[in-house]
C-alpha cells in the first residue's frame, strides 16, 4: 500500500489543478459591489463646456467603461462596444482614464464613439475612487445608482453574452 | 522565409524526438543493439535542429521582423540589440523553445558523456528524455508556436517587458532552465533503472554528477533571479515568496535532498527506493513549476501571459509523465532491496534527517503556494498567502537541518559514538553559542533571530574547518583531498557565508522614505545623502528622470549615485531603476519614488542601507562552485575503467 501513496497524493493535486484551470485567480470580488457609485463631476471630452456626473444617469441601468487611448486591449474592446451599441439601446459611459497625451477625442472621431458621454479623468483620481486596477474595466450600475457588477479586462462577445446579458436582464435594462 | 525554416526545424526535431524515444526503448527491451544505437545520433540530431530553430528565432528578433507575432509582441525597433536577443526568451513561446533546446542539450550531453555506460542503460535514458521532448515540442507546436505570422504586421513592436530589460535577466532564464531541465537526466536515469530493475550503486554513481551539475545551474539561476529582483524591482527586497520564485525553489529543495540521498545510495546501497522517488519528485516539481507559471492557475507578478488551453495541455502532460512514473515506481518498488544497516547515529541517519527536513520544507512551500488555489477550488473564498506564513514556517523548519549540517559530515558511515563526536565538536559549539549571543549585543542588543542566524553560520563554518583538520591529521594533504570532498566543503562553507549575510541584512538593514527638495539632505546609518535634483535623460527606448544623489560620510564625498525613473516609449510603462553602491560590507541603495510637485523638483526618495547583503551572493557563488567541483570528481571518470573490467569491484570506489 505504502508504495501507492505518492501516486494518490499526486492524483489529489491533479484534481485541484483541473478545477483551478477553470477559476480565475485575478478575479477579486470588488468591495464596491452593492455600494453607491462614487460621485464625480468631470469635463466631457469633445465638449469643453459640458460636464458629466453619475447623477445624470439616475433611473437608468448603465455601464461605466474605464478605458484609455494608450491601452491596447481597450482598442480590441472598442470594436466590440461599437457593435453592441449598433445592435441595441445601451448606455455606456466611457471614463477616459489618464489620457495625458489628449488623444481620446481624435480617436473617437476616427473610430466611432460607442459612448453616451466620455468624462475626462486626466488625473486618474476618479478611477482610484472606483478601485480601478487597470484598463479596461467595466462597472454595471443599476437604476438607483448602486454598483452591481465589475468586470476586469476587455469585454468580448462571449463575455458579454455570459456575464453582462444575464445581469442586465436581472436589473431590468 | 527564415521563420518558416525555424518552424520546419522544430517539426523535424519532433520527428527525431519520436525516433529517439521509440526505437531505443524498444531496442533495450528486446536486446536489439541496432535499435539501441539509434539513441545517440537521434539525440544529437534533435539538438542540432533545435539550435537551427532557435537561431531562426533570434534572427527574426535581430532584424525586427514584426510579421512574426512573437517578435511584434515582445520586441521594439528601438530596443538595444542585446535585449533583442534576450527578448527571444522573454515570451512564453520563446522561453518554451529555450526549454526544449536545453532538454535536447542535456540529451546530447548524455549521448556524448556516457561511453562507460551499458548500451541498454544509455538507450533507456536517452529514450526517456526523448519522450519528455515529444511532449514539450508538441506543446510548442500545438499551442505556442513562436513563429506564428501576423499579417499585416503592426508598424512597430510592443516592446519587451521593461522589467526584463536588465542584464541580470540576460542570463537568469537560461541558467534557471539549465537547472530545471537538467533534473530530467536524473529522472531519466531513475526511470531507466526502474524499467531494467537494476537499481544499484552504479546507477546512483552515474546519476550523481548529472544531478549535481543540474543543481548547481538551478542554484545559479535562482540567485541571479534574486539578484535581479533586488536591483530591478526598486524595493531592495531579494526574495518575495512569489509563486514563480517558489516554483523554482521547490525543485531546488527536492534536488538538494536528492544530491544527499544519492550519496547514501552510492556509498552504502541504502535508501534506494527513497532516492528513486526523490529523483522522480524533483523533476516532477520542475514540471509542476512550468504548469503553475504558464497555466494561469496562480496569479503572480511575473507570470507569463496565460491561456487555459495551454494549462490543459500541460496538465495532461503532467498526468502522463508524473502519473506514469509513479505507477512504474509503485509497480517496481517491491523489487528494490535496501542494503546496509546503520545505527541511529551515523552519516546515513544524518542524511536521512536532512532529507526529511528538506522535503518537509518543500511541502510547506508547496502548501503555501497552492493554498489560494485549494481554497478557491473548494469554494472557500479568495485568499493570498504572504511572506509571513513562509517566514514563520520555513525558518523553524530549516534551522534544525542547518544545525545537522554542522554534524553530519563529521559522523562516520554505519555508526558512530555520540560522546566521541561531542568531544570533537564541543569547542565549535561553545564558540558558536557565545558568538551567537555576543554579536547582537555589540550591534543593537538582544535579538533572538540574529542569534540563531549567527550561531548557525559560525557553527557550520567551524564544522567545515574541523572537517579539513581531521582529514589532514589523518595524513592527507590538501592537494590530495578528492574534489568531491572539496566541493562539499566549499558548498557548506558557502551556506554558512550566505546565512551570515542573510542574518545581517534581514536584522540590521535600514531604510528611509523621504521627500527631498533639490539640495536637501537626509542621513541613514551614518551616511549623508544630498539630493541634487533630476535631469531629463533619453535612453535608447525610454525617457528618464535621472536623479543625482551624493553620498558622503563625515563630510567626505564617497560616491555619486544616479537613480532613474524611466518611462518606456512603446509600453508607457514606468520603471524604477535603483542606483546601488556595492561594497564588501554593505550596499547603499537609492531609488526614486514619485515626483511630488509639478515642476518635478521635489521627489519621494527611498534610501536603504543593506549591510553585508553581498555575502549572500558570495556564499551562493561558493555553493555553485562546490557543486561543479564535486561533479568533476575523478571517481566518476575512474569508474569507467572499473566497470569495463570484467570483475566489478564497485564497492571499493566509494
Amino acid at each position: 500500500m505504502k508504495r501507492w501513496i505518492p501516486l494518490i497524493l499526486f492524483a489529489v493535486l491533479v484534481g485541484f489543478f483541473a478545477k483551478g484551470l477553470f477559476l480565475n485567480p485575478r478575479e477579486v470580488p470588488s468591495p464596491f459591489i452593492g455600494k453607491p457609485a462614487p460621485p464625480f463631476t468631470l469635463p466631457v471630452v469633445g465638449a469643453a463646456e459640458r460636464t458629466f456626473s453619475p447623477e445624470e444617469m439616475k433611473g437608468k441601468v448603465w455601464l461605466l467603461n474605464v478605458w484609455a487611448p494608450w491601452c491596447v486591449s481597450c482598442r480590441q474592446e472598442h470594436e466590440v462596444l461599437m457593435s453592441l451599441v449598433r445592435e441595441r439601446e445601451l448606455a455606456i459611459v466611457g471614463l477616459n482614464w489618464k489620457d495625458k497625451k489628449r488623444e481620446a477625442e481624435q480617436l473617437l472621431d476616427q473610430q466611432g464613439n460607442p459612448y453616451v458621454a466620455v468624462p475626462d479623468d486626466l488625473s486618474g483620481k476618479t478611477g482610484i475612487d472606483y478601485g480601478v486596477t487597470g484598463t479596461p474595466e467595466t462597472y454595471v450600475i443599476d437604476k438607483s445608482g448602486l454598483i452591481q457588477m465589475k468586470h476586469v479586462g476587455p469585454i468580448t462577445p462571449e463575455i458579454w453574452e455570459k456575464k453582462f446579458e444575464p445581469k442586465l436582464k436581472e436589473l431590468g435594462a | 522565409m527564415i521563420p518558416e525554416l525555424g518552424h520546419f526545424a522544430i517539426i523535424i526535431a519532433l520527428l527525431l524526438a519520436v525516433t529517439q524515444a521509440v526505437l531505443p526503448l524498444v531496442g533495450a527491451q528486446r536486446g536489439n543493439l541496432t535499435l539501441m544505437a539509434v539513441a545517440r545520433p537521434a539525440a544529437q540530431g534533435q539538438f542540432v535542429f533545435l539550435i537551427i530553430a532557435y537561431a531562426c528565432l533570434v534572427y527574426s528578433f535581430l532584424v525586427n521582423d514584426f510579421t512574426v507575432e512573437n517578435v511584434a509582441r515582445n520586441s521594439f525597433s528601438q530596443l538595444p540589440e542585446v535585449y533583442r536577443i534576450t527578448a527571444s526568451w522573454g515570451s512564453h513561446e520563446g522561453s518554451l523553445l529555450v526549454w526544449v533546446l536545453m532538454l535536447a542539450f542535456w540529451g546530447a550531453a548524455v549521448s556524448v558523456f556516457s561511453r562507460h555506460l551499458p548500451d541498454d542503460m544509455v538507450a533507456r535514458v536517452i529514450g526517456v528524455m526523448g519522450l519528455i521532448s515529444i511532449g514539450f515540442i508538441a506543446f510548442l507546436l500545438i499551442t505556442s508556436n513562436p513563429f506564428d505570422r501576423m499579417i499585416p504586421p503592426p508598424p512597430d513592436g510592443r516592446d519587451m517587458n521593461p522589467l526584463l530589460q536588465d542584464w541580470g535577466m540576460i542570463i537568469h532564464p537560461p541558467m534557471l532552465y539549465m537547472g530545471y531541465v537538467g533534473f530530467a537526466v536524473a529522472f531519466a536515469f531513475a526511470i531507466a533503472a526502474l524499467i531494467s530493475g537494476r537499481l544499484d550503486a552504479a546507477w546512483a554513481r552515474w546519476s550523481r554528477p548529472w544531478t549535481t551539475v543540474a543543481w548547481a545551474f538551478l542554484t545559479l539561476g535562482i540567485v541571479l533571479g534574486s539578484w535581479w529582483a533586488y536591483r530591478e524591482l526598486g524595493w531592495g527586497g531579494w526574495w518575495f515568496w512569489d509563486p514563480t520564485e517558489n516554483a523554482s525553489f521547490m525543485p531546488w529543495l527536492a534536488g538538494t535532498a536528492l544530491i544527499h540521498s544519492l550519496a547514501v545510495s552510492e556509498k552504502r546501497g541504502a535508501f534506494k527506493a527513497w532516492t528513486v522517488l526523490l529523483a522522480l519528485t524533483t523533476f516532477s516539481l520542475s514540471l509542476l513549476g512550468t504548469f503553475l507559471v504558464r497555466s494561469g492557475v496562480l496569479s503572480s507578478v511575473h507570470a507569463f501571459a496565460t491561456d487555459p488551453a495551454r494549462g490543459a495541455f500541460i496538465l495532461g502532460f503532467l498526468v502522463v509523465v508524473i502519473g506514469g512514473s509513479l505507477i512504474l515506481y509503485a509497480w517496481r518498488a517491491p523489487k528494490m532491496i535496501t542494503g546496509g544497516a546503520f545505527s541511529w547515529f551515523s552519516r546515513e541517519a544524518m542524511l536521512l534527517a536532512n532529507n526529511v527536513i528538506l522535503l518537509a520544507a518543500m511541502g510547506a512551500v508547496l502548501l503555501g503556494t497552492l493554498y489560494p488555489l485549494l481554497m478557491d477550488a473548494l469554494g472557500m473564498g479568495k485568499i493570498s498567502v504572504g511572506p509571513p506564513y513562509f517566514n514563520a514556517v520555513f525558518v523553524p523548519l530549516m534551522a534544525p537541518a542547518l544545525f545537522l549540517l554542522g554534524v553530519g559530515p563529521l559522523v562516520r558511515w554505519k555508526g558512530e559514538s555520540l560522546p566521541d563526536v561531542a568531544t570533537r565538536l564541543k569547542w565549535a559549539l561553545a564558540v558558536a553559542v557565545i558568538t551567537g549571543f555576543a554579536l547582537p549585543f555589540t550591534l543593537e542588543g538582544f535579538n533572538p533571530w540574529a542569534t540563531l542566524g549567527f550561531f548557525l553560520a559560525i557553527w557550520i563554518a567551524l564544522s567545515v574547518l574541523i572537517g579539513f583538520r581531521e582529514r589532514l591529521k589523518h595524513g592527507a594533504r590538501l592537494s590530495s583531498l578528492p574534489r568531491s570532498f572539496w566541493g562539499m566543503q566549499l558548498a557548506h562553507f558557502g551556506m554558512a557565508w550566505g546565512i551570515a549575510g542573510m542574518t545581517l541584512v534581514a536584522n540590521y538593514e535600514q531604510e528611509k522614505d523621504v521627500r527631498m527638495n533639490v539640495g536637501e539632505q537626509t542621513s541613514l546609518a551614518g551616511y549623508t545623502f544630498t539630493f541634487k535634483g533630476t535631469t531629463e535623460h533619453d535612453g535608447p527606448n525610454y525617457r528618464a528622470a535621472r536623479g543625482t544623489v551624493e553620498v558622503s560620510r563625515d563630510g567626505k564625498l564617497l560616491n555619486t549615485l544616479h537613480p532613474e525613473k524611466r518611462i518606456y516609449n512603446a509600453s508607457g510603462m514606468p520603471m524604477t531603476e535603483a542606483a546601488v553602491d556595492y561594497s564588501f560590507t554593505s550596499d547603499i541603495y537609492v531609488a526614486l519614488g514619485e515626483p511630488l510637485d509639478d515642476e518635478a523638483k521635489a521627489w519621494a526618495v527611498r534610501v536603504y542601507h543593506k549591510p553585508f547583503i553581498n555575502w549572500m551572493w558570495y556564499g551562493a557563488t561558493l555553493m555553485i562552485l562546490g557543486g561543479f567541483l564535486a561533479a568533476s570528481d575523478r571517481r566518476y571518470r575512474i569508474a569507467v575503467k572499473k566497470l569495463e573490467a570484467p570483475a566489478g569491484s564497485q564497492g571499493a570506489a566509494a
